[in-house]
């Protein structure tokens, strides 16, 4: 098994380093193990999905990287720089590592453009008046001119995602952190987020650590896929996709793209038995 | 203004809403009339078992007791021309715009504070769930004792009204915010004056919002009762001593088509002090008009 990153890219920074991480909930009590000396490094502007079922513990170790949770023990690191260990287990919060949730996390009362500007006004990187032109103009890139003065809930929840990847991007994130961003969208309106995501990319080349629990979707958009094991929570197999950036849909029927998934889809397949079976047990 | 004019014209809900009052004034009518057609022989049968229950003879909470609606319409418009009616409506709306803004000044301030501050809540929180189940209605003796003038005592009354109601509703409001919005506005750079004042704020304004129409209701009820318990404040007797004195003295006086009056004056006065609250609310949360 390949566990070594591929070749860097062109960006330089986004290094992260997810060094041996352990994450026990309520130690003094249940004791629940949810990440497991987990290891995993990923390469400045490399896109890594994290594959695994549902409630297996990826969306704990996006939290430890976003600082919204602490670690147990171990480290992580971002351009080698300790954003928590096991002395300080919570990282802090910033603009460098910027997630987008599952559900969506954008400021109901406020326009997108005024959500898109939020980040580099609240940072006083940029004055009202720049920051307004910048979002417009990011706004457009992405394919959102003519909603920037609607409410989030005036548009699509397709278009909502994609205001809030701009308004990610608008912090110049070093990492951006993905849960599961498309988990509610119908699959036609995924597949169009995919290649919007995709072409975003290619203009930022920005670290990307997403996470998914469907596995087209990791081979698609990844450099690498990150199949994880279900509770506790650590890499079980690591899949160098070998399908050449800039890709768009026709990957998809390609024979390379069916060979990835028929390689990888027994071990996806155990886990989420495993995670079930765990359920079951459970309930 | 005229296209929206056209807009009820047309509306459904609209006419069914009119046919529904009609109705309803077209039976209370039946109704109150009904006395001189149902002799006491109809009742017959039933006298045994209603006097069992403590009614008089002939004597029966029907409708007839009630005064008609062409009566009271009558008593109405006689009123409409009498100074003292208008100043009853002067000081019940002065009690309850006093009460109630009181409430929201210090509501407000005090129910984030609360949400947002662990030592706050450790000390103001449990003094306040034990004076909140207390009725606004227990208070009036101890508040015309305690305020120098009627007039203040009826205000704190119509107060603690709002008071409670509004308190929760920010508390609760402000702690039901989604924990994403704090994380995103935290890792975007903000502080702790810009989350408060970018998230909390805005967050919290649904449920004050939703907090003060219902506290103003409970101003209406309570200000009517305590107009009623304590004499109508300062105002001599029967010129104008708000809408819940003017309601008593009609009693008193004996004139129930008046009362009758007063209780439709009451119920226009909460309406319309809702509706004004409502499209307050509209206007403050304008991202909940698209839903």
């Amino acid at each position: 098994m390949d566990m070594r990153p591929p070749p860097p890219a062109t960006q330089t920074q986004g290094h992260l380093l997810i060094d041996d991480v352990v994450k026990v909930y309520d130690p003094e009590g249940a004791a629940v193990l949810a990440v497991d000396h987990c290891t995993l490094e990923i390469e400045p502007g490399e896109i890594c999905m994290i594959v695994g079922p549902s409630g297996c513990g990826k969306t704990t170790l996006l939290n430890a990287v976003a600082g919204f949770h602490d670690i147990t023990s171990g480290r992580i690191l971002m351009d080698g720089e300790v954003l928590c260990s096991t002395d300080r287990p919570r990282s802090t919060p910033g603009p460098d590592r910027i997630v987008v949730f599952q559900n969506g996390a954008l400021f109901p009362w406020k326009s997108n453009l005024e959500n898109v500007i939020f980040g580099p006004v609240m940072q006083g990187k940029l004055g009202r008046r720049e920051a307004l032109d910048k979002g417009r103009a990011m706004m457009g890139d992405a394919g959102l001119s003519g909603v920037e003065h609607n409410y989030p809930g005036e548009v699509s929840s397709g278009m909502r995602r994609r205001v809030e990847i701009v308004r990610a991007l608008m912090n110049d994130p070093k990492v951006l952190l993905l849960d599961e961003p498309y988990r509610a969208l119908d699959s036609l309106t995924k597949s169009v987020m995919h290649e919007a995501l995709l072409e975003i990319y290619y203009k930022n080349r920005v670290t990307i650590f997403f996470i998914t629990h469907d596995l087209e979707e990791a081979i698609f958009l990844g450099h690498r896929v990150a199949i994880m094991t279900t509770r506790p929570c650590k890499p079980k197999k690591i899949l160098t996709v070998d399908i050449p950036h800039p890709r768009d849909y026709s990957v998809l029927t390609s024979k390379r793209f069916r060979e990835l998934i028929e390689e990888t889809n027994d071990a996806v397949h155990e886990e989420a038995l495993k995670a079930f079976q765990a359920g079951e047990k459970e309930g | 203004m005229s296209g929206q004019l056209a807009k009820f014209a047309t509306n459904r809900a609209f006419w069914r809403g009119v046919i529904a009052v009609a109705v309803f004034l077209v039976l209370w009518e039946i109704g109150a009339r009904s006395k001189q057609w149902m002799t006491p022989e109809f009742f017959a049968p039933f006298k045994a078992l209603l006097g069992a229950m403590g009614f008089k003879k002939d004597y029966l909470p029907w409708i007839g007791a009630v005064p008609a609606p062409s009566a009271v319409l009558k008593a109405w418009i006689a009123v409409l021309g009498q100074a003292g009616y208008w100043q009853s409506w002067y000081m019940s709306f002065f009690r309850v715009m006093g009460g109630f803004f009181a409430a929201m000044l210090i509501g407000i301030p005090f129910g984030l504070a609360l949400a947002v501050s662990r030592v706050a809540h450790g000390i103001g929180f449990p003094t306040f769930e034990v004076l909140r189940p207390i009725p606004p209605l227990a208070w009036v003796p101890a508040s015309i004792i305690f305020w120098p003038t009627q007039e203040l005592a009826i205000t704190f009354i119509t107060f603690l009204g709002a008071f409670y109601t509004i308190v929760i509703n920010v508390l609760g409001g402000a702690r039901s915010i989604d924990v994403r919005y704090f994380q995103a506005a935290q890792s975007m750079g903000s502080s702790r004056w810009d989350i408060f004042r970018r998230i909390i704020l805005p967050g919290t304004l649904p449920s004050i919002m939703v907090g003060s129409a219902v506290g103003m209701g409970i101003t209406w009820e309570v200000v009517v009762a305590a107009e009623m318990i304590s004499g109508g404040g300062s105002q001599q007797a029967g010129t104008g001593g708000g809408l819940g004195f003017f309601i008593w003295n009609s009693y008193v006086g004996g004139s129930y088509e008046q009362i009758v009056v007063g209780m439709i004056s009451i119920g226009i006065a909460g309406f319309a002090s809702s509706e004004l609250l409502r499209w307050a609310g509209r206007y403050a949360t304008p991202w909940l008009r698209v839903r």
